[in-house]
């Protein structure tokens, strides 16, 4: 049982799949509030691995990352969404291009593709096991599937949201040990880029009073 | 010196914060010597930076960074007079009240965005360049949809979704580039340039690579590398015009100086072939989709959008030749392109403002009614069309140079190819219209004002000073100029890392 993977690894690697998992709920989930409760738990949950690897690797200031990001993404990013939802109280269900099913074949196509297209890299890590960081481009490239595919503002802001989810674990994987500084400044940058979506989306919304992004169409060439 | 640097990040955030509460002209005021202090400042730094870097905390600039803080400042001090005329024609269409509210947020936001744009090439480290081009993209984002019409909202949102998508490639990139320095330089270092460029060559080349690729895709959306380069004439079209100026002339270029960086960075690991191919595919593609699109545009702005699209082309396929000819025509590129780019979408806006449309066809008689701006306009145009005796004629001639020096042929002919198509279909459309004699009055259309007069003092000069910096770049180059961009060039092309 040498070579058997540890107890760590396994649960690190099934915290990785949930993330990805939830990124395929948010495909199917046609209500917009559920998609944004889904990132905030997504969100959570890479949170989680946050504190799994600050625990096991000692690395103490991946505990405040953890509590930070969670505070952000969990909590404030989604109640600033669903406020806005509010306000603007028109469709609660998104529409996408192509039907459920077919979306779905498609992200485990590509999905797949990104595992194994990484799996082919030998990129090691000394902190988690590399089927995480597979993983982690799979969510990425699951997430550009839903951004491509819906078309209203608040599931292509989820869709770029979650994918900075996935860039989140990728960068647990490969440099877990980026300076606290660095971490800091990409989630305070998330947070002005909430801000930013929240001012187009209103903007948006006051224009073509609802939140469908079909008729953006008038810029071509 | 390095206090200098320090000054060059205050200045635009307090003006920032006083144009956010002043109003009037006391407010433009502020935004112009903020403009002309920073690139007082930044001319000021050439002759030091062209022998060695100067740093200051977690600042750093060396001879590449500041060709582009150059560019940077030179646009914000010109777009700064010109924001002024161009607020009180503004001012015109507005109540009051809403026009003191859009005037505070129009200059506080550029002000803002161009201490972003300056911030982004003096931070030492790939990390920290990322999050200054991402604080950029979002503070421009914004800047897009001031204008609160349905096209402006649909360009603003375009822009936001499809760059943040690409910074969050970039960050990809960023990552495996930190992955690949720990495993030489240990956990906790943080992507400084000097540290990764002296170790570069113990690094594992697959994640090098790969993070190249990452950021070449990633930040190249910001770039207007063609495919990801939609969001582009969207963006430069809708914006106000001293938006556009800023937006064409020099956030293209800043993001181009993070590519920059990260090619540093993959020559020095894993040698010269790879990354100069990625960047010939990418550069040639560009070049030829902008030139098609330029022979088939008819909305005045769209097309200098497009023209931005072709100039960065010419950039890249310049990198991509690798040699130190070639990277000193680039960045001299940047800083041409961005008085001529400047020029000409000042100019356009001005005429876009006189006769009250976009469409080319509608801007008729320019010559008589509008001598000066259209004038400038024609000059402006072909001076980017690579015309000589001005600035940008030498730029594509020594880049064209340095492809043949670096026995590139075949490219070095498509290179100029391409250019004549983009000159035939920029020129053209010009042309056919400013530059036609008789103004066309038997067609009035619903919003164009019936007598088109000259633009304000205000918004001529600026246009004027930024044609004349084109002329004299073209015809000389000061001394210390040409030494800091050899300098920069020698960076680039591998002869001194740290220079």
């Amino acid at each position: 049982m040498a070579n058997a993977p540890s107890v760590f690894d396994g649960v690190t690697s099934t915290i990785s799949l949930i993330v990805l998992l939830l990124e395929f709920v948010m495909l199917r989930a046609a209500l917009l509030r559920a998609q944004v409760r889904l990132y905030a738990a997504q969100s959570g949950v890479v949170s989680l691995l946050a504190i799994v690897i600050a625990y096991e690797k000692s690395l103490p200031e991946l505990y405040i990352l953890a509590v930070i990001s969670f505070a952000l993404k969990a909590l404030i990013v989604p109640w600033v969404i669903t406020r806005m939802m509010t306000d603007s109280e028109t469709e609660i269900a998104g529409s996408g291009a192509l039907g459920v099913a077919s979306e779905v074949i498609l992200s485990i196509i590509i999905a797949v593709f990104g595992f194994f297209a990484v799996g082919a890299l030998h990129i090691h890590s000394t902190v988690l096991p590399t089927s995480a960081l597979s993983f982690a481009v799979a969510v990425v490239l699951v997430a550009f599937v839903l951004m491509i595919v819906r078309r209203d503002v608040v599931s292509q802001s989820i869709g770029f949201f979650s994918l900075d989810n996935g860039v989140s674990v990728a960068s647990l994987v490969v440099a877990a040990g980026l300076p606290l500084v660095l971490e800091v400044a990409f989630l305070f940058d998330l947070l002005i880029a909430v801000v930013v979506f929240g001012i187009l989306m209103r903007t948006h919304h006051r224009h073509v009073s609802s939140l469908s992004t079909a008729d953006l169409t008038s810029l071509r060439g | 010196m390095g206090w200098i640097l320090i000054v060059l990040m205050v200045v635009p955030l307090v003006a920032t914060a006083l144009s956010a509460v002043l109003s009037g002209l006391a407010a433009n005021l502020v935004t112009i010597v903020a403009g002309v202090v920073s690139f007082a400042l930044a001319i000021s730094l050439i002759p030091t930076v062209g022998d060695h870097p100067v740093t200051a905390g977690f600042l750093r600039v060396d001879a590449l960074s500041l060709v582009f803080l150059l560019a940077t400042s030179f646009l914000y001090a010109v777009v700064a007079i010109y924001t002024t005329g161009y607020l009180k024609a503004e001012e015109r269409e507005k109540t009051p009240r809403d026009y003191r509210r859009y005037q505070r947020q129009f200059l506080a936001g550029m002000n803002l965005f161009a201490w972003a744009m300056l911030a982004a090439p003096s931070v030492n480290g790939l990390a920290l360049i990322w999050v200054g081009v991402e604080v950029t993209t979002v503070v421009s984002a914004v800047l897009v949809a001031i204008d609160d019409t349905e096209a402006a909202s649909e360009a603003a949102w375009k822009y936001v979704m499809i760059a943040s998508c690409g910074l969050g490639i970039a960050l990809l990139g960023t990552i495996f580039m930190y992955y690949a320095g720990a495993q030489v330089l240990g956990n906790s270092y943080d992507l400084a340039f000097a540290d990764l460029l002296h170790h570069a060559s113990e690094l594992p080349g697959t994640p090098v690579r790969l993070a190249f690729v990452l950021a070449v895709v990633g930040f190249g959306t910001k770039v207007g590398i063609v495919p990801m380069h939609t969001w582009l004439p969207d963006a430069h079209s809708e914006a106000p015009t001293p938006l556009s100026v800023l937006l064409s002339g020099s956030l293209l270029a800043v993001s181009l100086y993070a590519i920059l960086r990260f090619y540093q960075v993959t020559v020095a690991t894993v040698g010269a072939t790879f990354p100069q191919r990625v960047l010939l595919c990418f550069g040639v593609l560009t070049l030829l989709l902008a030139a098609l699109y330029l022979l088939e545009q008819r909305n005045v702005k769209r097309l200098l959008a497009y023209s931005s699209v072709e100039h960065m082309g010419i950039m890249v396929i310049g990198v991509s030749f690798g040699v130190t000819t070639a990277m000193f025509g680039v960045l001299l590129h940047v800083l041409v392109h961005a008085a001529a780019k400047g020029a000409a979408f000042m100019s356009a806006g001005s005429l876009v403002q006189g006769f009250g449309t976009k469409a080319l066809s509608r801007v008729r008689g320019a010559l008589s009614r509008m001598p000066w701006t259209a004038s400038i306009f024609i000059i402006a145009v072909f001076a980017l069309c690579g015309m000589p005796p001005f600035g940008v004629f030498r730029s594509e001639f020594i880049i064209v140079q340095g492809g043949f020096e670096a026995r590139h042929t075949t490219t070095g002919a498509v290179l100029v190819v391409l250019v004549v198509l983009a000159f035939i279909g920029l020129a053209g459309a010009t042309i056919r219209s400013a530059a036609s004699g008789e103004p066309d009055v038997s067609r009035p259309q619903a919003g164009e004002q019936a007598a088109v007069h000259e633009a304000a003092a205000w918004m001529v000069v600026p246009m004027v000073i930024a044609i004349l910096a084109l002329l004299l770049l073209g015809l000389w180059l000061p001394g210390p100029l040409a030494t800091l961009l050899h300098t920069g060039a020698g960076q680039l092309s591998g002869v001194s890392y740290v220079g």
